[in-house]
Protein backbone atom coordinates (compact mmCIF):
# COMPACT_ATOMS: atom_id res chain seq x y z
CA UNK A 1 0.00 0.00 0.00
CA UNK A 2 1.35 3.20 -1.23
CA UNK A 3 2.15 5.94 2.00
CA UNK A 4 0.20 9.03 1.30
CA UNK A 5 1.21 12.40 3.11
CA UNK A 6 -1.05 15.00 3.22
CA UNK A 7 0.36 18.24 4.06
CA UNK A 8 -2.76 20.41 5.91
CA UNK A 9 -2.04 24.12 6.42
CA UNK A 10 -3.01 25.37 9.88
CA UNK A 11 -4.71 28.94 9.98
CA UNK A 12 -6.08 30.93 12.99
CA UNK A 13 -9.04 28.71 12.92
CA UNK A 14 -7.82 25.14 12.31
CA UNK A 15 -6.87 23.06 9.56
CA UNK A 16 -7.82 24.65 6.23
CA UNK A 17 -10.70 22.83 4.74
CA UNK A 18 -8.87 21.60 2.01
CA UNK A 19 -6.69 19.58 4.12
CA UNK A 20 -9.90 17.37 5.01
CA UNK A 21 -10.48 16.97 0.86
CA UNK A 22 -6.68 15.91 0.53
CA UNK A 23 -7.34 13.31 3.20
CA UNK A 24 -10.11 12.01 1.60
CA UNK A 25 -8.03 11.91 -2.03
CA UNK A 26 -5.69 10.18 -0.44
CA UNK A 27 -7.86 7.52 1.11
CA UNK A 28 -8.74 6.58 -2.13
CA UNK A 29 -5.24 4.25 -2.33
CA UNK A 30 -4.23 4.49 1.43
CA UNK A 31 -6.33 3.68 4.07
CA UNK A 32 -3.78 5.22 6.82
CA UNK A 33 -2.74 8.59 5.65
CA UNK A 34 -0.65 10.86 7.02
CA UNK A 35 -0.98 14.66 7.79
CA UNK A 36 1.72 17.43 8.49
CA UNK A 37 0.56 20.39 10.33
CA UNK A 38 3.04 23.03 11.02
CA UNK A 39 2.75 26.37 12.96
CA UNK A 40 0.63 27.38 16.06
CA UNK A 41 -2.56 25.46 16.44
CA UNK A 42 -0.74 22.34 14.52
CA UNK A 43 -1.47 19.94 17.66
CA UNK A 44 -5.40 20.90 18.21
CA UNK A 45 -5.72 20.42 14.37
CA UNK A 46 -5.32 16.78 14.45
CA UNK A 47 -8.06 15.94 16.16
CA UNK A 48 -10.33 17.32 13.18
CA UNK A 49 -7.34 15.91 10.85
CA UNK A 50 -8.19 12.41 12.47
CA UNK A 51 -11.69 12.83 12.21
CA UNK A 52 -11.68 13.14 8.46
CA UNK A 53 -9.04 9.75 7.62
CA UNK A 54 -5.27 11.08 8.86
CA UNK A 55 -4.01 7.98 11.28
CA UNK A 56 -1.38 9.99 11.93
CA UNK A 57 -0.34 13.74 12.36
CA UNK A 58 3.20 14.56 12.65
CA UNK A 59 2.73 18.10 14.39
CA UNK A 60 5.04 21.10 15.90
CA UNK A 61 3.01 24.51 17.25
CA UNK A 62 6.52 26.56 16.29
CA UNK A 63 5.61 29.58 15.53
CA UNK A 64 8.27 29.85 13.23
CA UNK A 65 6.20 28.42 10.73
CA UNK A 66 4.31 30.93 10.80
CA UNK A 67 6.51 33.69 11.09
CA UNK A 68 8.47 32.58 8.11
CA UNK A 69 6.11 31.16 5.83
CA UNK A 70 7.33 28.19 3.20
CA UNK A 71 11.39 28.06 3.46
CA UNK A 72 11.04 25.87 7.29
CA UNK A 73 8.25 23.90 6.41
CA UNK A 74 9.86 22.55 3.26
CA UNK A 75 12.93 21.41 5.33
CA UNK A 76 11.74 20.26 7.77
CA UNK A 77 9.32 18.17 5.38
CA UNK A 78 12.45 17.18 3.58
CA UNK A 79 13.80 16.16 6.83
CA UNK A 80 10.77 13.73 7.40
CA UNK A 81 10.41 12.82 4.23
CA UNK A 82 14.15 11.49 4.21
CA UNK A 83 13.72 9.49 7.08
CA UNK A 84 10.03 7.69 6.54
CA UNK A 85 10.09 7.60 2.94
CA UNK A 86 6.30 8.49 1.78
CA UNK A 87 5.30 7.79 -1.63
CA UNK A 88 3.40 10.97 -1.98
CA UNK A 89 2.33 14.48 -0.71
CA UNK A 90 -0.38 15.96 -1.49
CA UNK A 91 -0.90 19.83 -1.08
CA UNK A 92 -3.86 22.12 -1.38
CA UNK A 93 -3.31 23.98 -4.91
CA UNK A 94 -3.50 27.54 -2.66
CA UNK A 95 -0.46 30.10 -2.46
CA UNK A 96 0.77 29.23 0.97
CA UNK A 97 0.97 25.59 0.14
CA UNK A 98 2.32 25.83 -3.29
CA UNK A 99 5.33 27.87 -2.19
CA UNK A 100 5.94 25.28 0.60
CA UNK A 101 5.47 22.26 -2.45
CA UNK A 102 7.73 24.34 -4.70
CA UNK A 103 10.95 25.12 -2.24
CA UNK A 104 10.45 21.19 -0.89
CA UNK A 105 11.24 20.11 -4.93
CA UNK A 106 14.20 22.43 -4.96
CA UNK A 107 15.50 20.35 -1.50
CA UNK A 108 14.38 16.95 -2.91
CA UNK A 109 14.06 17.00 -6.47
CA UNK A 110 10.90 14.70 -7.14
CA UNK A 111 8.15 15.24 -9.67
CA UNK A 112 5.79 18.13 -9.19
CA UNK A 113 2.64 18.34 -10.64
CA UNK A 114 0.14 21.47 -10.63
CA UNK A 115 -3.34 22.07 -10.59
CA UNK A 116 -4.67 17.94 -10.18
CA UNK A 117 -8.35 17.25 -10.27
CA UNK A 118 -8.15 13.19 -8.91
CA UNK A 119 -5.07 10.70 -8.26
CA UNK A 120 -5.24 7.34 -9.09
CA UNK A 121 -2.05 6.30 -6.91
CA UNK A 122 1.30 7.95 -6.79
CA UNK A 123 2.41 8.08 -9.78
CA UNK A 124 -0.75 9.01 -11.82
CA UNK A 125 -2.73 12.22 -11.39
CA UNK A 126 -5.25 14.03 -13.62
CA UNK A 127 -5.30 17.67 -14.50
CA UNK A 128 -7.39 20.02 -16.23
CA UNK A 129 -5.14 22.87 -18.38
CA UNK A 130 -5.54 25.62 -20.30
CA UNK A 131 -8.28 27.27 -18.23
CA UNK A 132 -10.32 23.89 -17.53
CA UNK A 133 -10.81 22.84 -21.50
CA UNK A 134 -8.56 20.23 -21.41
CA UNK A 135 -8.39 17.05 -19.21
CA UNK A 136 -4.82 15.73 -19.21
CA UNK A 137 -3.43 12.26 -17.55
CA UNK A 138 0.17 12.46 -16.29
CA UNK A 139 2.56 9.92 -15.12
CA UNK A 140 4.76 11.12 -12.62
CA UNK A 141 8.55 9.55 -12.91
CA UNK A 142 11.79 10.30 -10.48
CA UNK A 143 12.29 9.78 -6.82
CA UNK A 144 9.63 9.29 -4.27
CA UNK A 145 7.75 10.92 -3.01
CA UNK A 146 5.86 12.46 -5.89
CA UNK A 147 4.32 16.28 -5.24
CA UNK A 148 0.59 16.57 -5.93
CA UNK A 149 -0.69 19.89 -5.74
CA UNK A 150 -4.90 19.40 -5.95
CA UNK A 151 -6.53 21.95 -6.64
CA UNK A 152 -9.71 23.16 -3.59
CA UNK A 153 -13.19 21.27 -3.98
CA UNK A 154 -12.27 19.26 -6.64
CA UNK A 155 -14.13 16.51 -4.61
CA UNK A 156 -16.10 16.68 -1.07
CA UNK A 157 -14.74 15.71 2.16
CA UNK A 158 -15.65 12.57 3.89
CA UNK A 159 -14.71 12.53 6.95
CA UNK A 160 -14.55 9.23 8.75
CA UNK A 161 -15.14 10.10 12.47
CA UNK A 162 -11.37 8.58 13.20
CA UNK A 163 -9.15 9.52 15.74
CA UNK A 164 -5.40 10.35 15.15
CA UNK A 165 -2.23 9.31 16.67
CA UNK A 166 -0.62 11.83 17.13
CA UNK A 167 4.04 12.61 16.69
CA UNK A 168 4.81 16.02 17.61
CA UNK A 169 7.79 17.30 15.57
CA UNK A 170 10.64 18.61 17.75
CA UNK A 171 11.97 21.61 14.88
CA UNK A 172 15.23 23.04 14.98
CA UNK A 173 15.26 25.78 12.12
CA UNK A 174 18.37 27.66 11.39
CA UNK A 175 18.25 31.65 11.87
CA UNK A 176 20.03 32.01 8.10
CA UNK A 177 17.55 29.05 6.65
CA UNK A 178 14.00 31.19 7.70
CA UNK A 179 14.18 33.44 5.29
CA UNK A 180 11.60 36.09 5.02
CA UNK A 181 9.81 36.94 7.89
CA UNK A 182 6.15 38.38 8.63
CA UNK A 183 6.32 41.37 10.67
CA UNK A 184 2.96 42.71 10.22
CA UNK A 185 -0.43 41.39 9.48
CA UNK A 186 -3.66 43.22 7.94
CA UNK A 187 -6.99 41.60 7.39
CA UNK A 188 -10.04 42.98 6.21
CA UNK A 189 -12.83 42.34 8.40
CA UNK A 190 -14.78 39.73 6.52
CA UNK A 191 -18.61 39.68 7.15
CA UNK A 192 -21.14 36.96 6.27
CA UNK A 193 -20.52 33.89 4.76
CA UNK A 194 -17.31 32.43 3.66
CA UNK A 195 -17.31 32.46 -0.37
CA UNK A 196 -16.48 28.90 -0.56
CA UNK A 197 -18.91 27.65 1.51
CA UNK A 198 -21.68 29.91 0.67
CA UNK A 199 -24.93 28.46 -1.01
CA UNK A 200 -25.51 31.76 -3.12
CA UNK A 201 -22.34 33.11 -4.60
CA UNK A 202 -23.11 36.72 -6.46
CA UNK A 203 -20.14 37.86 -8.18
CA UNK A 204 -19.43 41.02 -9.89
CA UNK A 205 -16.63 41.77 -12.89
CA UNK A 206 -15.59 45.06 -14.87
CA UNK A 207 -18.97 45.64 -15.98
CA UNK A 208 -19.88 46.83 -12.55
CA UNK A 209 -17.45 49.54 -13.47
CA UNK A 210 -16.27 50.67 -9.95
CA UNK A 211 -15.90 50.04 -6.26
CA UNK A 212 -19.52 51.47 -5.57
CA UNK A 213 -21.56 49.63 -7.89
CA UNK A 214 -20.51 46.47 -5.24
CA UNK A 215 -22.96 47.97 -3.04
CA UNK A 216 -25.63 46.75 -5.28
CA UNK A 217 -24.38 43.06 -4.98
CA UNK A 218 -24.25 43.59 -1.23
CA UNK A 219 -27.55 44.65 -0.96
CA UNK A 220 -28.95 42.15 -2.80
CA UNK A 221 -26.55 39.34 -0.93
CA UNK A 222 -28.65 40.78 2.15
CA UNK A 223 -31.60 40.46 0.76
CA UNK A 224 -31.42 36.49 -0.17
CA UNK A 225 -29.42 36.12 3.09
CA UNK A 226 -26.45 33.70 3.23
CA UNK A 227 -25.08 34.83 0.15
CA UNK A 228 -21.90 35.70 -0.59
CA UNK A 229 -19.91 38.31 -2.80
CA UNK A 230 -17.14 37.96 -5.07
CA UNK A 231 -15.55 39.16 -8.23
CA UNK A 232 -13.52 38.24 -11.28
CA UNK A 233 -9.76 39.39 -11.51
CA UNK A 234 -10.79 42.17 -13.38
CA UNK A 235 -12.39 43.97 -10.70
CA UNK A 236 -10.14 42.96 -7.87
CA UNK A 237 -6.52 44.03 -10.55
CA UNK A 238 -8.55 47.43 -10.39
CA UNK A 239 -8.35 47.51 -6.57
CA UNK A 240 -12.58 47.79 -6.67
CA UNK A 241 -12.39 44.61 -3.77
CA UNK A 242 -9.78 42.76 -2.86
CA UNK A 243 -8.07 39.79 -3.67
CA UNK A 244 -10.13 37.56 -1.07
CA UNK A 245 -13.17 38.04 -3.64
CA UNK A 246 -11.06 36.88 -6.87
CA UNK A 247 -12.99 33.45 -8.04
CA UNK A 248 -10.81 31.96 -10.68
CA UNK A 249 -8.13 29.84 -11.61
CA UNK A 250 -5.60 32.29 -9.56
CA UNK A 251 -8.92 32.69 -7.04
CA UNK A 252 -10.98 30.78 -5.43
CA UNK A 253 -12.85 27.88 -6.44
CA UNK A 254 -16.76 28.18 -5.64
CA UNK A 255 -19.86 25.28 -6.00
CA UNK A 256 -22.67 27.35 -4.71
CA UNK A 257 -26.93 26.25 -5.57
CA UNK A 258 -27.12 29.28 -7.45
CA UNK A 259 -23.94 31.48 -9.11
CA UNK A 260 -25.07 34.70 -9.88
CA UNK A 261 -22.60 36.72 -12.42
CA UNK A 262 -23.19 40.64 -13.23
CA UNK A 263 -21.15 42.61 -15.78
CA UNK A 264 -18.02 39.23 -16.10
CA UNK A 265 -17.75 38.01 -19.86
CA UNK A 266 -16.47 34.37 -18.56
CA UNK A 267 -12.50 34.21 -19.32
CA UNK A 268 -11.54 31.02 -19.24
CA UNK A 269 -9.97 31.31 -16.10
CA UNK A 270 -13.03 32.93 -14.49
CA UNK A 271 -15.03 29.97 -15.51
CA UNK A 272 -12.51 27.32 -13.85
CA UNK A 273 -13.35 28.48 -10.41
CA UNK A 274 -17.25 28.65 -10.86
CA UNK A 275 -18.27 25.71 -13.57
CA UNK A 276 -19.08 23.57 -10.78
CA UNK A 277 -22.04 25.70 -9.66
CA UNK A 278 -25.65 24.14 -9.43
CA UNK A 279 -27.24 27.04 -11.30
CA UNK A 280 -25.47 29.29 -13.34
CA UNK A 281 -27.04 33.16 -13.67
CA UNK A 282 -25.50 35.59 -15.81
CA UNK A 283 -26.16 39.34 -16.38
CA UNK A 284 -24.31 41.04 -19.49
CA UNK A 285 -25.71 43.57 -21.74
CA UNK A 286 -23.42 41.83 -24.30
CA UNK A 287 -25.14 38.57 -26.01
CA UNK A 288 -22.06 37.23 -26.81
CA UNK A 289 -20.97 37.10 -23.61
CA UNK A 290 -19.41 34.01 -23.44
CA UNK A 291 -20.60 33.29 -19.71
CA UNK A 292 -24.40 33.87 -21.50
CA UNK A 293 -23.64 30.68 -23.17
CA UNK A 294 -23.15 28.42 -20.38
CA UNK A 295 -25.38 29.84 -18.29
CA UNK A 296 -28.73 27.99 -17.31
CA UNK A 297 -29.98 31.36 -17.14
CA UNK A 298 -28.68 34.31 -19.40
CA UNK A 299 -29.89 37.86 -19.01
CA UNK A 300 -29.69 40.21 -21.87
CA UNK A 301 -29.90 43.79 -19.92
CA UNK A 302 -28.14 46.46 -17.79
CA UNK A 303 -26.86 44.88 -14.55
CA UNK A 304 -27.69 48.42 -12.97
CA UNK A 305 -31.10 47.87 -13.65
CA UNK A 306 -31.58 44.64 -13.40
CA UNK A 307 -29.62 44.27 -9.91
CA UNK A 308 -31.85 46.66 -7.72
CA UNK A 309 -35.20 45.41 -9.46
CA UNK A 310 -34.01 42.23 -8.31
CA UNK A 311 -33.67 42.69 -5.14
CA UNK A 312 -36.66 44.79 -4.97
CA UNK A 313 -38.86 41.99 -6.34
CA UNK A 314 -37.35 39.58 -3.33
CA UNK A 315 -38.30 41.93 -0.82
CA UNK A 316 -41.43 41.69 -2.73
CA UNK A 317 -41.45 38.16 -2.10
CA UNK A 318 -40.67 37.70 1.21
CA UNK A 319 -42.86 40.78 2.22
CA UNK A 320 -45.96 38.68 0.94
CA UNK B 1 20.42 47.39 -6.79
CA UNK B 2 20.89 44.54 -10.03
CA UNK B 3 17.53 42.44 -10.60
CA UNK B 4 16.99 39.29 -12.71
CA UNK B 5 13.70 39.32 -14.50
CA UNK B 6 12.63 36.26 -15.47
CA UNK B 7 10.29 36.16 -18.79
CA UNK B 8 8.39 33.19 -20.30
CA UNK B 9 7.62 33.29 -24.21
CA UNK B 10 3.63 31.82 -24.13
CA UNK B 11 1.91 31.64 -27.32
CA UNK B 12 -0.96 33.92 -28.04
CA UNK B 13 -4.58 32.86 -28.03
CA UNK B 14 -5.09 29.29 -26.37
CA UNK B 15 -2.39 26.97 -26.41
CA UNK B 16 -2.38 23.61 -28.45
CA UNK B 17 -1.17 20.44 -27.75
CA UNK B 18 0.95 18.56 -30.73
CA UNK B 19 0.86 14.57 -31.05
CA UNK B 20 2.92 14.18 -28.11
CA UNK B 21 1.54 15.98 -25.86
CA UNK B 22 3.51 18.38 -25.65
CA UNK B 23 2.54 22.57 -26.08
CA UNK B 24 3.44 23.45 -29.88
CA UNK B 25 5.85 26.27 -28.83
CA UNK B 26 7.91 26.36 -32.24
CA UNK B 27 6.38 28.30 -35.27
CA UNK B 28 2.96 29.32 -32.91
CA UNK B 29 3.02 33.19 -32.54
CA UNK B 30 4.30 34.49 -28.88
CA UNK B 31 4.91 36.75 -26.78
CA UNK B 32 5.96 38.03 -23.23
CA UNK B 33 3.92 36.28 -20.85
CA UNK B 34 1.37 38.87 -19.88
CA UNK B 35 2.29 38.28 -16.24
CA UNK B 36 5.47 39.14 -16.60
CA UNK B 37 5.32 42.26 -17.38
CA UNK B 38 4.21 42.91 -13.79
CA UNK B 39 8.09 41.81 -12.44
CA UNK B 40 9.87 43.18 -15.29
CA UNK B 41 8.19 47.04 -14.48
CA UNK B 42 8.63 46.66 -10.72
CA UNK B 43 12.45 45.66 -11.47
CA UNK B 44 12.96 48.79 -13.98
CA UNK B 45 11.17 51.19 -11.61
CA UNK B 46 13.50 49.61 -8.89
CA UNK B 47 17.33 50.20 -11.12
CA UNK B 48 15.40 53.77 -11.88
CA UNK B 49 15.25 54.80 -8.50
CA UNK B 50 18.09 53.30 -6.46
CA UNK B 51 20.58 52.52 -9.72
CA UNK B 52 21.69 49.15 -10.89
CA UNK B 53 20.20 47.47 -13.98
CA UNK B 54 18.31 44.77 -14.98
CA UNK B 55 18.87 41.40 -16.79
CA UNK B 56 16.11 39.47 -18.40
CA UNK B 57 16.48 35.83 -18.17
CA UNK B 58 14.45 32.82 -19.98
CA UNK B 59 14.46 29.34 -20.98
CA UNK B 60 12.58 28.49 -23.87
CA UNK B 61 12.48 27.92 -28.44
CA UNK B 62 14.14 30.45 -29.98
CA UNK B 63 11.53 32.28 -30.90
CA UNK B 64 11.66 33.47 -27.06
CA UNK B 65 14.11 35.99 -27.76
CA UNK B 66 11.35 37.83 -29.30
CA UNK B 67 9.90 38.19 -25.87
CA UNK B 68 13.00 39.38 -24.47
CA UNK B 69 13.68 42.29 -27.48
CA UNK B 70 10.36 43.08 -26.09
CA UNK B 71 11.64 43.35 -22.58
CA UNK B 72 15.11 45.36 -23.61
CA UNK B 73 12.84 47.73 -25.31
CA UNK B 74 10.73 48.24 -22.17
CA UNK B 75 14.46 49.08 -20.65
CA UNK B 76 16.58 45.52 -19.23
CA UNK B 77 20.06 46.26 -20.17
CA UNK B 78 20.86 42.63 -21.26
CA UNK B 79 18.94 39.51 -21.91
CA UNK B 80 19.90 35.60 -21.60
CA UNK B 81 17.95 32.69 -23.82
CA UNK B 82 18.85 29.21 -23.09
CA UNK B 83 17.71 27.52 -25.98
CA UNK B 84 18.12 23.47 -26.10
CA UNK B 85 15.70 20.83 -28.43
CA UNK B 86 16.48 18.63 -25.15
CA UNK B 87 14.08 21.28 -22.82
CA UNK B 88 11.54 20.82 -24.85
CA UNK B 89 8.65 19.35 -22.62
CA UNK B 90 10.86 20.58 -19.67
CA UNK B 91 9.01 20.35 -16.46
CA UNK B 92 8.81 22.75 -13.08
CA UNK B 93 11.86 21.25 -11.94
CA UNK B 94 13.60 20.98 -14.99
CA UNK B 95 12.66 25.15 -16.17
CA UNK B 96 13.52 25.86 -12.50
CA UNK B 97 17.17 24.01 -12.42
CA UNK B 98 18.24 25.79 -15.76
CA UNK B 99 17.09 29.07 -14.45
CA UNK B 100 18.94 29.05 -11.47
CA UNK B 101 21.92 27.88 -13.23
CA UNK B 102 21.20 30.87 -15.96
CA UNK B 103 20.66 33.39 -13.07
CA UNK B 104 24.15 32.61 -11.11
CA UNK B 105 25.72 33.45 -14.12
CA UNK B 106 24.82 37.44 -13.25
CA UNK B 107 25.69 38.99 -9.86
CA UNK B 108 22.10 40.26 -8.72
CA UNK B 109 20.38 41.15 -5.73
CA UNK B 110 16.63 40.70 -6.27
CA UNK B 111 15.16 37.99 -8.93
CA UNK B 112 11.53 38.38 -9.98
CA UNK B 113 8.89 36.42 -11.64
CA UNK B 114 5.34 36.32 -12.69
CA UNK B 115 3.04 34.64 -9.69
CA UNK B 116 2.30 31.92 -12.37
CA UNK B 117 2.72 31.40 -16.29
CA UNK B 118 -0.22 31.87 -18.04
CA UNK B 119 0.43 28.74 -20.42
CA UNK B 120 1.06 26.38 -17.18
CA UNK B 121 0.48 28.12 -13.98
CA UNK B 122 2.07 25.61 -11.74
CA UNK B 123 3.00 28.90 -9.65
CA UNK B 124 6.04 27.25 -8.72
CA UNK B 125 9.03 27.83 -10.55
CA UNK B 126 10.43 30.82 -9.16
CA UNK B 127 10.15 29.71 -5.26
CA UNK B 128 12.31 26.07 -6.33
CA UNK B 129 14.42 28.56 -8.35
CA UNK B 130 14.98 30.35 -4.71
CA UNK B 131 15.69 27.09 -3.19
CA UNK B 132 18.10 25.98 -5.49
CA UNK B 133 20.24 29.20 -4.72
CA UNK B 134 19.59 28.91 -1.47
CA UNK B 135 17.94 32.59 -0.50
CA UNK B 136 14.85 33.84 0.84
CA UNK B 137 11.96 34.47 -1.39
CA UNK B 138 8.39 35.57 -1.31
CA UNK B 139 5.33 35.00 -3.74
CA UNK B 140 2.39 37.48 -4.61
CA UNK B 141 3.91 40.65 -3.91
CA UNK B 142 1.98 44.21 -4.82
CA UNK B 143 4.95 46.24 -3.14
CA UNK B 144 8.63 46.34 -2.79
CA UNK B 145 10.72 49.26 -0.80
CA UNK B 146 14.29 48.36 -0.31
CA UNK B 147 14.86 48.97 3.82
CA UNK B 148 17.82 48.29 6.59
CA UNK B 149 17.12 44.32 6.47
CA UNK B 150 17.04 43.83 2.81
CA UNK B 151 13.52 44.76 1.54
CA UNK B 152 10.02 45.41 2.75
CA UNK B 153 7.30 43.47 1.11
CA UNK B 154 3.42 43.62 0.74
CA UNK B 155 2.34 39.77 0.00
CA UNK B 156 -1.44 39.31 -0.63
CA UNK B 157 -2.93 37.25 1.01
CA UNK B 158 -6.63 35.49 1.18
CA UNK B 159 -7.86 38.09 3.75
CA UNK B 160 -5.82 41.18 3.66
CA UNK B 161 -1.97 41.25 3.15
CA UNK B 162 1.12 40.69 5.06
CA UNK B 163 4.08 42.77 5.29
CA UNK B 164 7.53 41.26 5.26
CA UNK B 165 11.01 42.04 6.35
CA UNK B 166 13.24 39.99 3.42
CA UNK B 167 16.77 39.75 3.41
CA UNK B 168 18.44 40.06 -0.21
CA UNK B 169 18.83 38.47 -2.63
CA UNK B 170 15.80 36.82 -2.80
CA UNK B 171 13.05 35.77 -5.31
CA UNK B 172 10.14 37.56 -5.40
CA UNK B 173 7.02 37.14 -7.64
CA UNK B 174 4.92 39.88 -8.84
CA UNK B 175 1.19 40.23 -8.92
CA UNK B 176 -0.69 41.71 -11.55
CA UNK B 177 -2.23 45.07 -10.75
CA UNK B 178 0.92 45.73 -8.66
CA UNK B 179 2.51 48.33 -11.22
CA UNK B 180 1.43 49.40 -14.37
CA UNK B 181 3.73 47.58 -17.03
CA UNK B 182 4.85 50.65 -19.38
CA UNK B 183 4.82 50.26 -23.17
CA UNK B 184 8.49 50.52 -24.94
CA UNK B 185 8.91 54.00 -26.78
CA UNK B 186 10.16 53.94 -30.25
CA UNK B 187 13.84 55.10 -28.86
CA UNK B 188 13.46 51.86 -26.70
CA UNK B 189 12.61 49.78 -29.63
CA UNK B 190 15.64 51.36 -31.14
CA UNK B 191 18.01 50.92 -28.65
CA UNK B 192 17.04 46.85 -27.81
CA UNK B 193 18.44 46.18 -31.25
CA UNK B 194 21.85 46.97 -30.06
CA UNK B 195 21.34 44.94 -26.75
CA UNK B 196 23.59 42.30 -25.88
CA UNK B 197 21.60 38.70 -25.42
CA UNK B 198 23.64 35.83 -24.32
CA UNK B 199 22.84 32.00 -25.07
CA UNK B 200 24.12 29.75 -22.79
CA UNK B 201 24.08 26.15 -23.57
CA UNK B 202 23.50 23.96 -21.31
CA UNK B 203 26.58 22.49 -20.70
CA UNK B 204 27.94 26.32 -20.22
CA UNK B 205 25.49 26.18 -17.30
CA UNK B 206 26.83 22.89 -16.14
CA UNK B 207 23.37 20.81 -16.37
CA UNK B 208 23.54 17.79 -17.82
CA UNK B 209 19.92 15.63 -16.86
CA UNK B 210 17.10 17.44 -18.50
CA UNK B 211 15.05 14.56 -18.50
CA UNK B 212 11.27 16.02 -17.39
CA UNK B 213 9.90 13.60 -14.75
CA UNK B 214 6.27 14.64 -16.14
CA UNK B 215 4.25 12.94 -18.96
CA UNK B 216 0.92 13.28 -20.39
CA UNK B 217 0.05 9.71 -21.25
CA UNK B 218 -3.46 11.08 -22.64
CA UNK B 219 -5.75 13.93 -23.51
CA UNK B 220 -9.38 14.30 -23.46
CA UNK B 221 -11.64 17.52 -23.87
CA UNK B 222 -13.01 18.93 -20.77
CA UNK B 223 -17.00 18.33 -20.98
CA UNK B 224 -18.41 21.96 -22.02
CA UNK B 225 -21.63 23.03 -20.24
CA UNK B 226 -24.92 22.91 -22.24
CA UNK B 227 -26.53 26.55 -22.28
CA UNK B 228 -29.48 27.36 -20.74
CA UNK B 229 -32.15 29.76 -21.74
CA UNK B 230 -31.63 33.30 -22.79
CA UNK B 231 -33.88 35.99 -21.55
CA UNK B 232 -34.13 40.06 -21.88
CA UNK B 233 -36.37 42.99 -20.23
CA UNK B 234 -38.64 42.46 -17.38
CA UNK B 235 -39.36 38.96 -17.31
CA UNK B 236 -35.36 38.88 -16.57
CA UNK B 237 -35.78 39.51 -13.08
CA UNK B 238 -38.89 37.58 -12.00
CA UNK B 239 -37.59 34.59 -13.49
CA UNK B 240 -34.03 34.71 -11.68
CA UNK B 241 -36.27 35.16 -8.68
CA UNK B 242 -38.13 32.38 -9.47
CA UNK B 243 -34.60 30.52 -10.21
CA UNK B 244 -33.70 31.12 -6.75
CA UNK B 245 -36.50 30.05 -5.14
CA UNK B 246 -36.56 26.84 -6.80
CA UNK B 247 -33.42 26.41 -5.92
CA UNK B 248 -34.34 26.87 -2.01
CA UNK B 249 -31.95 29.73 -1.44
CA UNK B 250 -34.79 32.40 -0.85
C1 LIG C 1 -2.70 33.53 -15.68
C2 LIG C 1 -4.05 34.19 -15.58
C3 LIG C 1 -4.86 33.92 -14.50
C4 LIG C 1 -6.13 34.51 -14.39
N1 LIG C 1 -6.90 34.20 -13.31
C5 LIG C 1 -8.15 34.72 -13.23
C6 LIG C 1 -9.01 34.39 -12.14
O1 LIG C 1 -8.64 33.66 -11.21
N2 LIG C 1 -10.25 34.91 -12.13
C7 LIG C 1 -10.72 35.74 -13.12
O2 LIG C 1 -11.87 36.18 -13.02
N3 LIG C 1 -9.93 36.09 -14.13
C8 LIG C 1 -8.65 35.60 -14.22
N4 LIG C 1 -7.85 35.99 -15.25
C9 LIG C 1 -8.29 37.10 -16.11
C10 LIG C 1 -9.28 36.71 -17.18
O3 LIG C 1 -8.56 36.28 -18.31
C11 LIG C 1 -10.15 37.92 -17.59
O4 LIG C 1 -9.31 38.99 -17.95
C12 LIG C 1 -11.10 38.40 -16.48
O5 LIG C 1 -11.81 37.31 -15.93
C13 LIG C 1 -12.07 39.41 -17.05
O6 LIG C 1 -12.91 39.92 -16.03
P1 LIG C 1 -14.34 40.49 -16.38
O7 LIG C 1 -15.18 39.44 -17.01
O8 LIG C 1 -14.87 41.13 -15.15
O9 LIG C 1 -14.02 41.69 -17.41
P2 LIG C 1 -14.33 41.81 -18.94
O10 LIG C 1 -13.85 40.66 -19.70
O11 LIG C 1 -13.89 43.17 -19.34
O12 LIG C 1 -15.92 41.75 -19.01
C14 LIG C 1 -16.78 42.75 -18.53
C15 LIG C 1 -18.18 42.39 -19.00
O13 LIG C 1 -19.12 43.28 -18.44
C16 LIG C 1 -20.13 43.53 -19.40
N5 LIG C 1 -20.79 44.79 -19.03
C17 LIG C 1 -20.25 46.04 -19.06
N6 LIG C 1 -21.16 46.95 -18.62
C18 LIG C 1 -22.29 46.26 -18.29
C19 LIG C 1 -23.57 46.64 -17.77
N7 LIG C 1 -23.86 47.91 -17.48
N8 LIG C 1 -24.49 45.68 -17.59
C20 LIG C 1 -24.21 44.37 -17.89
N9 LIG C 1 -23.01 43.96 -18.35
C21 LIG C 1 -22.07 44.89 -18.55
C22 LIG C 1 -19.39 43.56 -20.71
O14 LIG C 1 -20.27 43.30 -21.79
C23 LIG C 1 -18.35 42.46 -20.51
O15 LIG C 1 -18.84 41.20 -20.98
C24 LIG C 1 -6.58 35.41 -15.38
C25 LIG C 1 -5.77 35.69 -16.47
C26 LIG C 1 -4.52 35.10 -16.58
C27 LIG C 1 -3.67 35.44 -17.78
N1 LIG D 1 10.71 29.00 -19.31
C1 LIG D 1 10.73 30.06 -18.49
N2 LIG D 1 11.56 31.11 -18.73
C2 LIG D 1 11.56 32.18 -17.91
N3 LIG D 1 10.80 32.29 -16.82
C3 LIG D 1 9.96 31.29 -16.52
C4 LIG D 1 9.89 30.11 -17.33
N4 LIG D 1 8.97 29.28 -16.77
C5 LIG D 1 8.49 29.90 -15.67
N5 LIG D 1 9.09 31.11 -15.51
C6 LIG D 1 8.83 32.11 -14.45
O1 LIG D 1 8.17 31.49 -13.37
C7 LIG D 1 6.84 32.02 -13.19
C8 LIG D 1 5.90 30.94 -12.73
O2 LIG D 1 5.81 29.92 -13.70
P1 LIG D 1 4.97 28.59 -13.47
O3 LIG D 1 5.53 27.91 -12.28
O4 LIG D 1 5.13 27.83 -14.75
O5 LIG D 1 3.54 29.00 -13.24
C9 LIG D 1 6.49 32.64 -14.54
O6 LIG D 1 5.53 33.66 -14.41
C10 LIG D 1 7.87 33.15 -15.00
O7 LIG D 1 8.17 34.41 -14.42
Amino acid sequence: MAGAWVFAEVTPDGPHPAAFELLTHARSFDDDPTAIALGPGATAAAADLGANGAATVYASDDPVFAEHPGRPAAHVLAGLIEAEAPDVVLFAQTYDSRDVAGRLQGCIGSALMGNATSIADPRHARAEIFGGTKIVDVELAGPAPTLILLRPKSIAAEPTGGTARIVPLEAEVPEDERGARIVERHEEAASGPRLEDAKVVLAGGRGLGGPDAFAMLDELANEIGGAAVGASRAAVDAGWVPYSYQIGQTGKTVKPEVYLAAGISGALQHIVGMKGAKRIVAINKDADAPLLAMADLGVVGDLFQVLPALTEEIRRRKGS
Amino acid sequence: MNVIACAKLVPTGTPTLGPDHLVVRSGVDGALDPGDEYGLELALQLTEQHGGDVTVVSMGPDEAGQALQRALAMGASRGALVSDPSLRGADALVTARVLAAAIKRYPFDLVVAGVESTDGYTGTVPVTVAEILGVASVTAVRRLEPSDAGARIERMTERGYDVYECPLPAVVTVTAGAVEPRYPSLKGIMQAKQKPIDRPSLQDLGLSDTKATQTVTAVKDAPTKAGGEIVQGDEAVVRIADLLAEAKVI
